[in-house]
């Protein structure tokens, strides 16, 4: 194998990197509020609202239901209205943050529901505010299942990064496509997908690692 | 100072409660009236299920009377407040905290603004109250079921409170750890000076604790019965005692009666 093709592989992992992490880390910043909204604001919650719980739901159901190929192609106009062009790693990040935002946000709401109602009843019972209440008890209590949700998320993000790579976004996912697919060069095609499920085992085994580091419920 | 000249420090005023969901509507409580005194020990003594926990809900703030109203100090309940402690049956600590870590939330909402030296001051101060301080340091599954309650409580004093409220905390806990428990919480509320309401199904526990024990049946209070023992009372010392006896007498015939009448109602009507 030519030097040209490995350095083609180096680039592409670091591609992939750039994209997944980086959408993963804003489909958090964005998905986390959303969640916490959604778990507040549902019946029973601790700021009821079910105008605002519906709403923002069905937005969520929305979003989750366009399978992501065509959501891809669907946001072109709004992609390049923000990073400038619909080609490259950094165009992919904004389907890949629009399809993973709805997607952690029901993880962060399914994390947040876990969380024993008696903690939360405590923290009311002394005072706690709904801010207090997020921030200090649900967040907190929720952080070693948070954890795990993210690499889920980021195994999912990964997945699409790879089918953005059909439409022009970088990374192994366009490695696989132009050789594998195009050129027929099975060996380039299989190296990157060992490549891909390396990283995928590598945040897998790490995320629950650390989950399960920072779960003092089962440290003895 | 005799019983009458004492202020009123809860006044639960012809209070009704009734849960509602989409099909059903379910009276839980029906024109309850109690008065409680400043530093008062009232036990709510009654069978499961006749709203012990839901009258505990409502001077705690989380269920809101139906019909009528709660004062504490004259002011209206109108929901959760620091002026009021509780400790939960089900244990209720924070799981990623400590025991330690676990009072001082309690310091943290007690809104009295210490310094992070008084904080943890403090803190040592009522784990120690509660016997726990070799255990400061250990996570909440790391402490057996009593311990919890340990904490629990010491949790509860740290919000500094004059009033605390008590939910069947130690039903769950071996007779002999009940004990040193109860005594424990009979002790402190004395030396601080606490306004007590606990609620229990247990006839012993009550009489140790209370110095009125408010029988309830379902949805009402069934009768009040004043319990004249000096405090600090120690087991050992009460059982075999006549005034013991005779209250204990007073008190089955009370409670059992209205649960012969629940059986009747289930098996009859
Ligand atoms: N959330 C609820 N919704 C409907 N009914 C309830 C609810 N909580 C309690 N109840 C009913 O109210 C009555 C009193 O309950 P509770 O106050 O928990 O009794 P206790 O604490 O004395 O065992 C029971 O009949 C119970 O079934
Ligand atoms: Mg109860």
């Amino acid at each position: 194998m030519n030097i040209k093709i490995i350095n083609l592989l180096i680039t592409g992992i670091g591609e992939t990197f750039y994209m997944v992490v980086a959408s993963t880390v804003i489909s958090y910043i964005l998905g986390i509020p959303l969640g916490v909204l959604v778990y507040a604001t549902d019946k029973n919650g601790i700021c009821q609202n079910s105008f605002v719980n519906r709403i923002v739901g069905l937005v969520i159901n929305l979003v989750r239901s366009v399978p992501f190929l065509i959501l891809l192609v669907a946001i072109l106009p709004f992609t390049r209205a923000i990073v400038g062009t619909t080609i490259g790693s950094s165009a992919s990040v904004v389907p890949l943050v629009v399809a993973a935002t709805p997607f952690v946000a029901r993880m962060v709401e399914a994390s947040l529901k876990e969380v024993n109602h008696g903690v939360v009843e405590a923290a009311q019972a002394m005072g706690s505010t709904g801010w207090q209440i997020i921030s200090k008890v649900l967040v907190p209590e929720a952080k070693p299942s948070l954890l795990v949700g993210m690499t889920i998320a980021f195994t999912t993000i990964l997945g699409y990064s790879a089918m953005a790579g059909f439409v022009g976004g970088g990374g192994l996912g366009a490695i696989a496509v132009n050789y594998g697919y195009y050129r027929y060069q099975t060996k380039v095609m299989l190296i990157t997908v060992a490549l891909l499920v390396l990283i995928v085992q590598i945040f897998q085994e790490g995320g629950l690692k650390l989950a399960s580091y920072i779960d003092k419920r089962i440290k003895r | 100072m005799s019983d009458t000249e004492k202020k009123t420090k809860i006044n639960i005023n012809n209070v009704s409660f009734e849960y509602v969901d989409k099909k059903s509507k379910y009276e839980a409580l029906k024109d309850i009236s109690l008065e409680i005194k400043e530093g008062e020990f009232v036990c709510l003594l009654g069978s499961s299920g006749c709203g012990k926990s839901t009258l505990l809900s409502l001077l705690n703030g989380m269920n809101k009377a139906t019909k009528g109203e709660i004062r504490v100090d004259e002011k209206l309940v109108s929901g959760p407040g620091i002026d009021r402690a509780v400790v939960f049956q089900h244990y209720s600590l924070f799981p990623w905290l400590t025991a330690k870590g676990n009072v001082l939330f309690g310091i943290k909402q007690n809104g009295k603004n210490y310094s992070k030296k008084q904080r943890l001051e403090l803190a040592d101060s009522y784990l120690e109250s509660v016997g726990l301080s070799y255990a400061k340091d250990k996570y909440p599954a790391q402490l057996s079921g009593g311990m919890q309650q340990r904490v629990a409580v010491a949790r509860a004093l740290a919000l500094e409170s004059d009033i605390l409220l008590f939910d069947e905390p130690f039903g769950a806990i071996d007779p002999k750890l009940r004990l040193e428990l109860q005594e424990l919480v009979s002790r402190l509320s004395v030396e601080k000076k606490k306004t007590v309401v606990f609620v229990t199904h247990d006839i012993d526990e009550a009489i140790l604790l209370a110095d009125r024990i408010v029988v309830m049946e379902p949805g009402k209070i069934r009768t009040i019965v004043d319990v004249d023992i000096p405090h600090p009372r120690k087991r050992d010392d009460l059982v075999g005692k006549k005034k013991y006896e005779e209250l204990h007498k007073k008190l089955i015939t009370s409670f059992y009666n209205h649960v012969e009448e629940n059986i009747y109602e289930e098996v009859f009507l």
